[in-house]
């Protein structure tokens, strides 16, 4: 404040200095001070009571008997959990959701850096060709699942017509466990790669470009420098993605939901999700204490995934560290 | 070091190049300027067109009847029928008034993330108080928190407030997002100087209005950027909306999800829904789609 005053004395000295000092000072001071807090406070109130407050009590409805309509009934400790333990669904929904997350999660790590390879090169009309490979991110997934289960449909569907044309018989898509995972993580990549690919495709371009020169001048062809060094290089941005598709993989709703007409991954859950079976033992068998146990095994599973990835950076960025 | 922002190597790369007699342009050995072969072109071109192709190929189905899919040879060119399905599936669900719905709660949900994000990373980025630091971290932490696994007292929560059914069940949730205080407290510190801050505090403005012609306005950039992606989530969040609104006030996921439910064996409709519910975002994109591109490219940089 000491400032104010040598800067502009005339402006001081034109009103009565001591009011104005009293109280604007203060004025300002309080603003200075509490603006701050302010600014934040509409993050943090809507925040804990949308965010961190449903997610606390959820812990709180896991051990109690808790009727969608009833409401809130009698203590029950971990019966929920072991219900949900003990029953074969969850299981089942467990594999399944592993099983879409890394059949979409590996071969999209995979396209995404190949692609953005691709848009690393000196292209001509490169907003062009990013926006082409970004398209499919913006249709929504209820939309891209719609479309997929058309595709993919075991009678008249145009894949089985496709691989029919190289004599392969058809594939039951929505009839077994598999080739139904393999149909919703495609819907996944269609919908991601692109975006993965731009994320990719940033980091590349921050490769400093010597290291190139120097690996060619070493006799390295655009293979070999692609393996040498662009994907080392890459590692944190690899892992930065792995571990945002592994924390929407693991929650993965809308493109399984709408596979098939009935919601309910598949007649026999060969593609229920741990999220699909939430939505089922909370609002269709009303079961909220049961809904919130899988909500608390499934945020244990995604904490414990959460702190192997992040082990992993410590160990696999700790020499990068070094260079 | 030198690349900070993924624009600057690139535009620096584009520029060089555009030289009409580089040095370089004489050698075609020379690596580095190189521009790529017509494989590279042919390649990107190749996944474009994949990406493209279920979107044509729900066309070729919304625009015939369903019986197209039986028929041999399968038709390659789009029939008449788009317009009358259309019309069946905005008669069916209440099209119209899920788009509205969409509309505004995309809309709501993005000005607020904006405005909430900017006022919060402009406090994180450039004003000095206590505690500041622990809850910038609380901040990022939330972020690796999946908040939807707490769907079931949250719905409690709307159902208390009797909200279930209305759009403020799925707007007021979206308000504040602890990625975009994230993005604009990246954004801001190093867009605005704080002299310019001291400046504007020097002259006698008020910290209210420091924000409103400093901060935000140095925000336009990112804010665009939060604004688009937000629009662009919610527009297709399906979950939350799916739960907590009546099949009566649908979102368009939601309402899509009607329509499969209604006509599963008509694939011509459900197909036209898909791409009536798609057309708003392909919009967005092609007004749009350049920022959306820069604005990943920057995202990923920072993080």
């Amino acid at each position: 404040m000491s400032t104010t005053s040598t800067l502009r004395p005339r402006a001081e000295t034109a009103e009565p200095p001591p009011k104005r000092i009293g109280f604007g000072g203060r004025l300002s001071r309080w603003d200075l001070k509490l603006s701050p807090y302010l600014y934040i406070s509409p993050f943090f109130i809507l925040f804990f009571v949308t965010g961190l407050f449903p997610l606390v009590y959820t812990g709180w409805v896991a051990v109690h008997d808790w009727d969608l309509i009833m409401g809130q009934g009698e203590f029950v400790g971990a019966k929920n959990f072991t219900d949900v333990l003990g029953g074969r669904d969850f299981w089942k929904a467990l594999g399944n959701t592993f099983s879409i997350f890394v059949l979409s999660s590996v071969p999209q790590v995979i396209a995404a850096i190949t692609i953005a390879a691709l848009l690393d090169a000196n292209l001509r009309a490169k907003t062009f060709w990013r926006m082409g490979v970004l398209l499919p991110y913006v249709v929504a997934p209820v939309a891209v699942s719609l479309i997929f289960s058309n595709l993919f449909a075991d009678k008249y569907g145009l894949i089985n017509s496709l691989i029919g044309l190289v004599g392969i018989d058809p594939i039951a898509w929505h009839g077994e466990r598999l080739p139904s995972h393999i149909a919703i993580a495609t819907m996944v990549n269609f919908r991601w790669t692109g975006y993965n690919a731009l994320i990719f495709l940033a980091a590349m371009q921050a490769i400093p470009r010597d290291l190139y020169e120097q690996a060619s001048i070493d006799g390295a062809g655009k293979i070999r420098q692609f393996f040498s060094v662009t994907v080392p290089m890459l590692r944190p941005t690899i892992i930065f993605i792995v571990i945002t598709s592994t924390i929407g993989g693991l929650q993965i709703f809308d493109e399984a939901r709408l596979y098939d007409q009935f919601g309910r991954g598949g007649a026999d859950g060969q593609w229920q999700t741990l999220t699909i079976l939430l939505y089922e033992q909370g609002w269709t068998q009303s079961n909220f204490g049961r809904a919130s146990a899988t909500a608390v095994l499934l945020f244990l599973i995604i904490v414990v995934i959460g702190v192997i990835n992040y082990l992993i950076i410590r160990l696999i960025s700790t020499p990068e560290v070094k260079r | 070091m030198r690349h900070r922002g993924a624009a600057l190597p690139d535009h620096r790369r584009h520029r060089r190049d555009q030289l009409p007699h580089h040095p370089t342009d004489l050698h075609p050995g020379g690596e580095a300027m190189n521009r790529p072969g017509k494989l590279v072109y042919g390649l990107l071109a190749a996944v474009i067109l994949g990406g493209l192709f279920p979107l044509w190929w729900s066309f070729l189905i919304a625009s015939h009847d369903s019986s197209i899919l039986s028929r041999d040879p399968f038709p390659l060119i789009p029939g008449g029928n788009f317009i009358s399905n259309a019309a069946t599936v905005i008669d069916t669900v209440d099209f119209w008034q899920a788009t509205l719905n969409s509309i505004i709660v995309s809309t709501v949900v993005s000005v607020s993330v904006v405005f909430f994000a900017t006022l919060a990373g402009y406090a994180f980025a450039k004003l000095r108080f206590r505690g500041r630091g622990p809850l910038l971290v609380f901040v990022i932490a939330t972020m690796a928190v999946p908040t939807q696994l707490g769907v079931v007292p949250l719905y409690q929560v709307m159902a208390k407030l009797g909200w279930t059914g209305e759009l403020q069940a799925v707007i007021v949730p979206g308000l504040v997002t602890a990625f975009g205080v994230f993005w604009m407290t990246q954004y801001l510190s190093s867009a605005v100087p704080d002299e310019l801050i001291e400046a504007a505090r020097v002259d006698g403005c008020s910290m209210i209005r420091t924000f409103w012609h400093v901060g935000l306005v140095a925000a336009r950039p990112a804010a665009s950027m939060l604004g688009l992606f937000t629009f662009v989530a919610t527009w297709t969040n399906f979950f939350w909306p799916f739960i907590v609104l009546r099949s009566s006030n649908p979102t368009l996921p939601v309402a899509l999800q009607q329509l499969q439910a209604a006509h599963w064996v008509d694939y011509s409709l459900v197909l036209a829904g898909a791409l009536l519910a798609t057309i708003p975002l392909l919009i967005l994109f092609v007004v749009a789609g350049r920022q959306l591109v820069s604005g990943i490219m920057q995202g990923a940089v920072k993080q």
